[in-house]
Parts: structure tokens; C-alpha cells; sequence
């Protein structure tokens, strides 16, 4: 068993011949064995080919000189294919050899220098072993005790030490003089804005028509075939003349038609859906990607991001995955003319949880 | 100097200053008379670098992110960070017409209007994806050679927060062209951070300037990707280049590398014309990828738009880790308390790996504390001589890869025609009881490769040749090893479980016992080095070996 607290007990040097530059710090629980063996220093040095051959040190010089001939090759090349497959015509072939030559030509330049000039180092320059000593890392003790010194005076000179009223009231001011940086940064988002509110609402509102995403063309209920699904916008989006994306985010919904037999409702949202028809928020109750896999068969919904699982026949309430709660559902109702309306907005916040949702 | 290579070229800077008259000589001095360059050279031009494959790692991240500002700067020129939107007219004739962002249609137009555009595109990213990953090579390097020990302790803290700094430099560069699946990643990341307690809604709001997606976003991520995040990491970069000079490199031990010296090349040639030829076969390489392979092709992915996705969405590699916490959480972690939404499925992932992260960052520390050795270290350990720490860094390279692994669940899936939830449960078991099992796998291989080493110095090489001794006996002739061969085996650091004794106040600290415990947690089993009593023990246990062995040495 090790013993840490021995002052240095074992501190025997195994090699003696570097016991000058010996780093005396303790060596906590490491052993240090008296009856260790002891370097052999350095393997002798091997010549190489190109050392004792000079026919192999001509040919390497060749090779090196000719690895940077090829290279200047390269560079020209390179630039000649910049004017000689330009990019003119509508056409994505001309992009790819376009970008296949110029590389091709960079290629060659770069590696031929690299190459050349490792070969050079590796056989041509003198490859004896040098040796470095080194030293502790921390500076001496007279440096130390200068440094020390330095300090000292300083603080003996300014009264940092001493004048403690004006030390303080230093650390004070200099704690408190980046907050209103801090405060400046408030402005990265808007003044007028409550978040809680907006992210509560989406432009779904009674009598808003079901539209095609991204055409924007309105559903008529006879268009939903059994077992297809909609991918579904409010009609009015693309009249937004801002705010389009952010609104979208909120408000893509996906509309499918099941058996109504396959249909396993909650009691209060009975007359949420028609005929069969369902409309769910599209963005997922996890980190909010867009729900976009269908699976008809099995009537499960499924994100592409994470793997949530939700089951459209009962009421999208999670199977598996990271998701916690159902997709929020989106009363819907057919109007007059036969096109799918909202009843009203989706009655709790659509897309990723937030602290302030309760 | 080797004079048969280059007689022409010019002398060297020593002798340079001597000569009189010459242009190099007369510009050697005007610049020394105002810089004092003199002494830099003096002092680092034959600076020695041990050498070793392993060491071109972090050359490697350091060329590729060079290579990485090289093509940024090209591509600042042309790439315009707003996301205004805009009617697509370029080349690219399936988009033609299509409303998207100024960002998205400036990242076009580089790809298919301006020659080389697409090359540089492609350079860019190549190098970031090389970039991230070198370090990460490099930094297991680091780890399970032990040159983490003092006094390098900082510069592995340093080179930590380059490693999290690169990863966001990848994240922001990856969300500028605005295509649908950088969206798609923002709104991840919104996602996230609206889980953060009582802030996250804030934050959020305050990234996006408003309600996800916002017109800002990525000029703000612009800001922090081409100015901030890079103006940092150079920083950082040159303090840790600057410790690399103070500290000297590590080296592998080897007969002839103490702890008190550096066995290598100089600077001045050698190393200048290895490291200086390899940041141009790094680059070179980063070149011949991006002529041949198309990397992140937005216009297959088309704008951001909040609605549609593709399946098999994935991030690029260095990210995976994260997105695939977020798979692997189990289901039913969010609840409501206190009239609060409190998302344990995002909290827990984040944890985890902030964790995670904060322990590889302070392990040094942790590692110094245990064996109280306060010496400096610049002689590398070989793994297999600190089989708890490998087993550690086994362990953590397996919880990491089992999280990677997950951000590709879906593609597993598809492609081996598994069932989701099969590939998410095996990879749950991976990532919880897999870095269990690869500690004790790696402890073991480590011990047994120790015990194979002794065996070595002991008995020497099995020759394989069967040698039948006057009496009948057949033995097996073993060359024994040389010197040079032995002390590579044999000098290591070799560390006992620390003994709890009372201090000089007569008591036991928790604070002791805690660290008798982590100490008995690595240094219980080990494998001492072999000592010259143990070898002559040896051989005198089986003299007539002994002797045949002397005799087939000679």
C-alpha cells in the first residue's frame, strides 16, 4: 500500500545522470522502485538509403523537384479550367465539371507541394536525433521570489492592500458596469411582444377554410378520400403580406380520413371531426418538427426528426418516442358550400412544450 | 545542414546575419533591427518535436480549420445573411420561381452561378466536418496517452472548449444557407431551449427576435459564425499552441526519452518541412473530397418552409451525439406541476450530456487528485499500462458513440429492415449498459496485454525453434530481449492503491477516504513493471533455458 504522507520517503532517483534538472515535487502514490532498470539511451542512429546511396539521394532529389514542377501544373490547370468549363448555359453538367476540374487542378497543386515537400524532410534533410532539455515548467526560485517582490511593491506602492474602502469599492463598480450590456441585449427581441400569448394563438379561427399546403386551395369534405392525408394551410396564409413562416409554424395541420369505426373519439370532441375526417396540429409536441409520415395502414403519425408516434385513431395520443402529449386537434365543420372550416382556433398551445404552459 | 540537396537556395537565417552585403542578408538585418526576430529564431528555430503519427491529429485540426477561414473568407464575399424573401431567378431551373430567403438564394447562386463557387462550398464544409473530427481523434489521443497530466491540465481544458466552440462554428455555419433542413435543425434548437425552465421561452424569443422562424436568425447566427465564435477560437487556438511551446511536446517513451528531455527533429528544417508540406496534403485531401463528392446539395432540400420535412432527416455527424439523446429518452418524461410545464425530455438529455461533457473536461484533475503525484509528465503512458483510465476512456467513447449511433435510428432502421422501436431499445441498452461493458472488456484486454509484455521481458521472443536437450528434453529456444526493446516495456509509471492513514490531527478525512477509494478504483489491479531482480529470478529459474538462450543470442 502506498503511503502519500512520508515527505518524499522513496524519493530516490533511479537515474542519477539527470538528477540536476530532477523535478522534486511529490509523486503521491506513484512507486518508485530502487531495483528498476535503467535506460539504455538513445538506439544509434540508422542510415538511411538516401544517406548511403547516391544514386537513391538523386532520385529522391528528382522526385522532389519534379512533385513541385507537377504542382505549378496543377495551379495552370486549374486556372485554365476556370475559363474553360465556365458555368453558362441553365445547365447543372456544367456545374459539375466546373467544380470537377478547377478541384482536380487545386488538387494536384496542393498535394505535389505537400508530397515534395515531406519526401524532402523525410530523405534529403539530415535526420540525426536532436535532443532538447528540458525544465520544470515553473519559473526558479529567484524569479519566483522577484515576481513575488514585484507584487509586493506594487501593492505596497498603490495601497491595494492597505486602502481597502477604495479596493472594494473598485471590485464594486467593476462587477457592476457590464450589466447594462446585459440589459442592452433585451432589444434582441421585440418590446411589444408576450411571447406566452402568441405562442397561444394560431390564425385558425371559426370559418377558416382547410387549404392545400402550399397551393392554397380550399377542401371541399368530398375531396378527403378514405385513407388519404392532407397536408393543410388556413386558407388566408398566403394572403399574409408578413409573418408568413411564423404563422405556418403554428398552423399546418394534417387532415386524414378514417373509418369512422376506426375512429376511437373522446366524448367532448365528438363533433370535432367530420364524417371520418380529423384535423391535427402537424407540429410535434416535442421540439417541434413538422409530424409529416403517415402510416395508413395503422393510422399512426410519425415525426421524422425523433420518432414520436402518434395514433390518429386515438385522438394522436403518443405510442412511443420522446413526445409527451397528443397532437392538439383542430375542430373542424363543413360550410355551406361543402368546404372544410375551423370550428374555432385549436384550444390549447400547438408544437413544443414551454414553461409557461400549463 | 544537408548541402548536396539545394545549393541554391538561400543560407540559413544564422548565417544569414553574418554575411555582409546580399539581399537576404540586408533584409534579414532591417527586420531584426526593428523586431528582434533574431532571438525568436534562436530560440525556436531548433526547437526539438518528437515525433509520431498519433501527433498529426492535431496538426490535422489545426490545417483544416485553416483551410476552413481560406474558403469562409472566399465565400463572405458572395453569401448574403438575410432572409428576406425573394423570388429565385438563378441556374437552378427546379427552383426557378420559388419564394425563398436572400440567405437561400445567395447560397444558390454560389453553387450554380459562380465558377469554383460550388467547389468552395463544398471545401468549406468538408474541412468543418474534418475539423470536428480531427479534434475529437486528437483529444482521445490526448486522453488514453495520459498528456493530459500535469502540466498540460489547462491546455486540455483549453483544447475542450475549441472542441464545444468548433461544434457551434458547425452548427451556425450549417444553419446560414436557410434551407429546409437547417429550419428543421433551428427549430430543434428552439424546441430545446423552450424546455429550459421559467427562461426558455425567452431565450427563444430573444434568438429569434420574435416568434420561430423570424426574419433574424440567421443574420444574428451570421455575426456569431464569421466574426465572434472565430475570433475566439483563434485566440484560444494560439494560447494553446503557446502552451505546446512552453510545455515542449510529449513523447512516446522509448529508450533514451526521459521525462527531462526531448528526443525529435528540429524546427528549422526538418519539422518546417514536414508540418509545413502536411498542412498542404491536408488541404490537398479536403480539395480531391470536394471535387468528387457533393456534401449538404440544398437544392435537393429546397427552402425552409415549417410544414414539410423529408424522412431521414439527419444532422451533420458532430451534432448526431445530441440529437440522438433526444431519441433515446424514454417516453412520458414531461409533466405538468405547479401550473408549470416542466420537460423532463429535454431537461434529461441536456444533463446528460452537459455531464458528460464537464467530466471528460475536469478528468485530469480528478485524475491528479486520485494519485497525488505532483511531478510533471512529458512521457506518454502507453494505454495498456493505465488500464483504469483506458477502461474509463473506453467506456466514455461508447456512451458517445451509442448516442451518435442514435441520431441515425430511423436510417439504421430502414436499412437493416428493423423496427424502430427494436433499434431505439438496443441502443438504449448500448448506451446505458454498453460503456459497462467496454470498461471491463478494455480493463481486461489492457491487463492481459500488460501480462504479455512482462512475459516478453521475462522470457524473451518464442524463436519457434525446438531444440532437444541431451537428456531427451525438448524445450523451445526464447531470444531474450535487447536492452533498447526491454526498456520500452519496462519503464513505466507504476501506481499503488493509496493506504487511509490519519492525519497529523489524529483523524481520517471524508475527503481521504473518498480518494482511498477512487485510488483502490484504479490501482487495485495491476501489473508492476518487471525490476532487474525479477529478470535475473527468472533466468535463474530456468538455467539450462538460460544458457541455451545466451548461446542462440550470440
Amino acid at each position: 500500500m502506498a503511503q502519500d504522507d512520508n515527505d518524499g520517503k522513496d524519493l530516490t532517483v533511479a537515474d542519477s545522470s539527470v538528477a540536476d534538472h530532477h523535478d522534486e515535487a511529490h509523486p503521491g502514490t506513484a512507486v518508485v522502485s530502487r531495483d528498476a532498470f535503467t535506460d539504455p539511451g538513445l538506439v544509434p542512429h540508422r542510415k538511411r538509403v538516401t544517406d548511403l546511396d547516391p544514386k537513391k539521394e538523386k532520385h529522391a532529389e528528382r522526385t522532389v523537384y519534379t512533385l513541385f514542377y507537377l504542382s505549378i501544373v496543377g495551379s495552370i490547370w486549374a486556372i485554365a479550367a476556370y475559363m474553360l468549363f465556365p458555368i453558362e448555359s441553365n445547365n447543372v453538367g456544367d456545374v459539375r465539371l466546373n467544380t470537377l476540374f478547377i478541384g482536380v487542378g487545386l488538387t494536384l497543386a496542393l498535394l505535389a507541394i505537400g508530397f515534395g515537400a515531406v519526401h524532402w524532410g523525410k530523405a534529403l534533410m539530415v535526420d540525426d536525433e536532436g535532443v532538447d532539455i528540458r525544465h520544470l515548467t515553473r519559473g526558479s526560485d529567484e524569479t519566483r521570489a522577484a515576481a513575488v517582490e514585484i507584487f509586493d511593491v506594487a501593492n505596497k506602492e498603490s495601497g491595494f492592500g492597505r486602502r481597502t474602502l477604495i479596493r472594494n469599492s473598485l471590485i464594486g463598480a467593476l462587477i457592476v458596469f457590464p450589466l447594462p450590456a446585459v440589459v442592452l441585449f433585451r432589444g434582441l427581441a421585440p418590446q411589444d411582444e408576450n411571447p406566452v400569448e402568441l405562442l397561444s394563438h394560431t390564425m385558425w379561427k371559426k370559418g377558416t377554410r382547410l387549404a392545400l399546403d402550399p397551393s392554397g386551395v380550399a377542401i371541399k369534405a368530398t375531396d378527403v378520400t378514405l385513407g388519404s392525408a392532407f397536408h393543410v394551410i388556413p386558407e388566408d396564409l398566403n394572403d399574409l403580406e408578413h409573418g408568413k413562416l411564423e404563422e405556418k409554424a403554428k398552423a399546418a395541420v394534417l387532415l386524414m380520413r378514417l373509418r369512422p369505426e376506426d375512429l376511437n373519439e373522446l366524448p367532448e370532441r365528438a363533433d370535432w371531426s367530420y364524417d371520418g375526417i380529423v384535423a391535427y396540429s402537424k407540429i410535434c409536441t416535442h421540439v417541434g418538427c413538422p409530424v409529416a409520415l403517415y402510416e395508413q395502414q395503422t393510422h399512426h403519425l410519425l415525426c421524422p426528426c425523433h420518432q414520436s408516434q402518434f395514433d390518429v385513431s386515438n385522438h394522436c395520443e403518443v405510442i412511443f418516442g420522446p413526445a409527451k402529449r397528443p397532437l392538439p386537434q383542430l375542430p373542424i365543420a363543413v360550410d355551406s358550400e361543402g368546404y372544410l372550416i375551423a370550428q374555432s382556433d385549436f384550444l390549447e398551445p400547438v408544437g413544443p412544450s414551454f414553461w409557461e404552459r400549463s | 545542414m544537408s548541402t548536396a540537396t539545394t545549393p541554391e537556395a538561400p543560407p540559413t537565417t544564422s548565417t544569414a546575419v553574418e554575411k555582409k552585403g546580399g539581399f537576404t542578408a540586408a533584409a534579414a538585418n532591417y527586420i531584426d533591427e526593428r523586431t528582434s526576430v533574431s532571438t525568436m529564431v534562436k530560440e525556436l528555430g531548433r526547437k526539438i518535436f518528437p515525433d509520431h503519427w498519433s501527433f498529426l491529429l492535431g496538426e490535422v485540426a489545426l490545417y483544416s480549420f485553416v483551410v476552413i477561414l481560406i474558403s469562409g473568407s472566399f465565400l463572405t464575399f458572395f453569401f448574403q445573411a438575410a432572409m428576406t424573401p425573394v423570388i429565385y431567378d438563378g441556374s437552378y431551373v427546379p427552383l426557378k420561381g420559388i419564394e425563398m430567403s436572400t440567405a437561400m438564394a445567395s447560397t444558390l447562386d454560389i453553387s450554380f452561378d459562380i465558377r469554383g463557387g460550388l467547389l468552395m462550398r463544398q471545401v468549406h464544409h468538408w474541412a468543418a466536418l474534418l475539423f470536428v473530427a480531427s479534434i475529437g481523434l486528437h483529444m482521445m489521443r490526448i486522453f488514453f496517452t495520459g498528456a493530459f497530466r500535469k502540466p498540460r491540465e489547462l491546455n486540455w481544458v483549453i483544447g475542450f472548449v475549441l472542441f464545444i466552440l468548433a461544434m457551434a462554428e458547425g452548427f451556425t455555419g450549417y444553419s446560414l444557407p436557410d434551407d429546409l433542413l437547417s429550419g428543421n435543425g433551428l427549430r430543434i434548437i428552439d424546441g430545446m431551449v423552450k424546455g429550459i425552465p421559467i427562461v426558455g421561452t425567452w431565450i427563444s424569443f430573444l434568438l429569434f427576435g420574435g416568434e420561430f422562424p423570424g426574419e433574424v436568425i440567421v443574420g444574428r447566427l451570421y455575426t456569431l459564425h464569421i466574426l465572434l465564435l472565430p475570433a475566439i477560437i483563434v485566440a484560444l487556438i494560439a494560447l494553446h499552441l503557446l502552451f505546446l511551446v512552453v510545455h515542449k511536446h510529449t513523447q512516446y517513451p522509448g529508450p533514451g526519452r526521459t521525462n527531462m528531455n526531448a528526443v525529435g527533429q528540429p524546427v528549422l528544417p526538418v519539422y518546417a518541412a514536414k508540418a509545413g508540406g502536411f498542412f498542404f496534403i491536408v488541404f490537398g485531401i479536403i480539395m480531391l473530397i470536394a471535387s468528387f463528392f457533393t456534401i449538404n446539395p440544398i437544392w435537393n432540400y429546397g427552402p425552409y418552409d415549417p410544414s414539410p420535412v423529408s424522412a431521414g432527416t439527419q444532422p451533420d455527424w458532430y451534432i448526431g451525439f445530441a440529437d440522438g439523446a433526444l431519441r433515446l429518452i424514454p417516453p412520458g418524461l414531461e409533466f405538468v406541476w405547479l401550473d408549470r410545464t416542466w420537460s423532463f425530455n429535454i431537461l434529461i438529455p441536456l444533463a446528460a450530456l452537459g455531464l458528460f461533457i464537464v467530466l471528460a473536461m475536469i478528468y485530469p484533475f480528478i485524475e491528479a487528485w486520485v494519485t497525488g503525484d505532483k511531478r510533471e509528465h512529458h512521457v506518454l503512458d502507453r494505454p495498456r499500462n493505465v488500464p483504469t483510465r483506458t477502461a474509463i476512456g473506453a467506456a466514455g467513447v461508447t456512451f458517445y458513440a451509442g448516442l451518435w449511433a442514435a441520431a441515425s435510428s430511423d436510417i439504421i432502421a430502414t436499412h437493416f429492415k428493423l423496427t424502430m422501436e427494436g433499434v431505439i431499445h438496443s441502443l438504449q441498452f448500448v448506451v446505458i449498459v454498453g460503456p459497462f461493458i467496454a470498461y471491463f472488456v478494455t480493463k481486461r484486454v489492457c491487463l492481459a496485454l500488460q501480462k504479455k509484455d512482462r512475459e516478453l521481458v521475462l522470457h524473451g521472443f518464442e524463436t519457434g525453434r525446438i531444440v532437444k536437450l541431451p537428456g531427451g528434453e525438448f524445450i523451445e529456444v526464447h531470444e531474450p530481449l535487447t536492452d533498447y526493446e526491454r526498456w520500452r516495456l519496462v519503464s513505466y509509471t507504476d501506481y499503488e492503491p493509496l493506504m487511509i492513514r490519519p492525519n497529523s490531527q489524529g483523524r481520517i478525512t471524508v475527503g481521504q477516504r473518498l480518494r482511498a477509494g477512487f485510488s483502490r478504483w484504479f490501482f487495485e489491479d495491476r501489473i508492476s513493471p518487471v525490476t532487474k531482480t525479477e529478470l535475473e529470478a527468472a533466468h535463474g529459474h530456468h538455467d539450462t533455458h538460460h544458457e541455451l538462450d545466451e548461446k542462440s543470442a550470440h
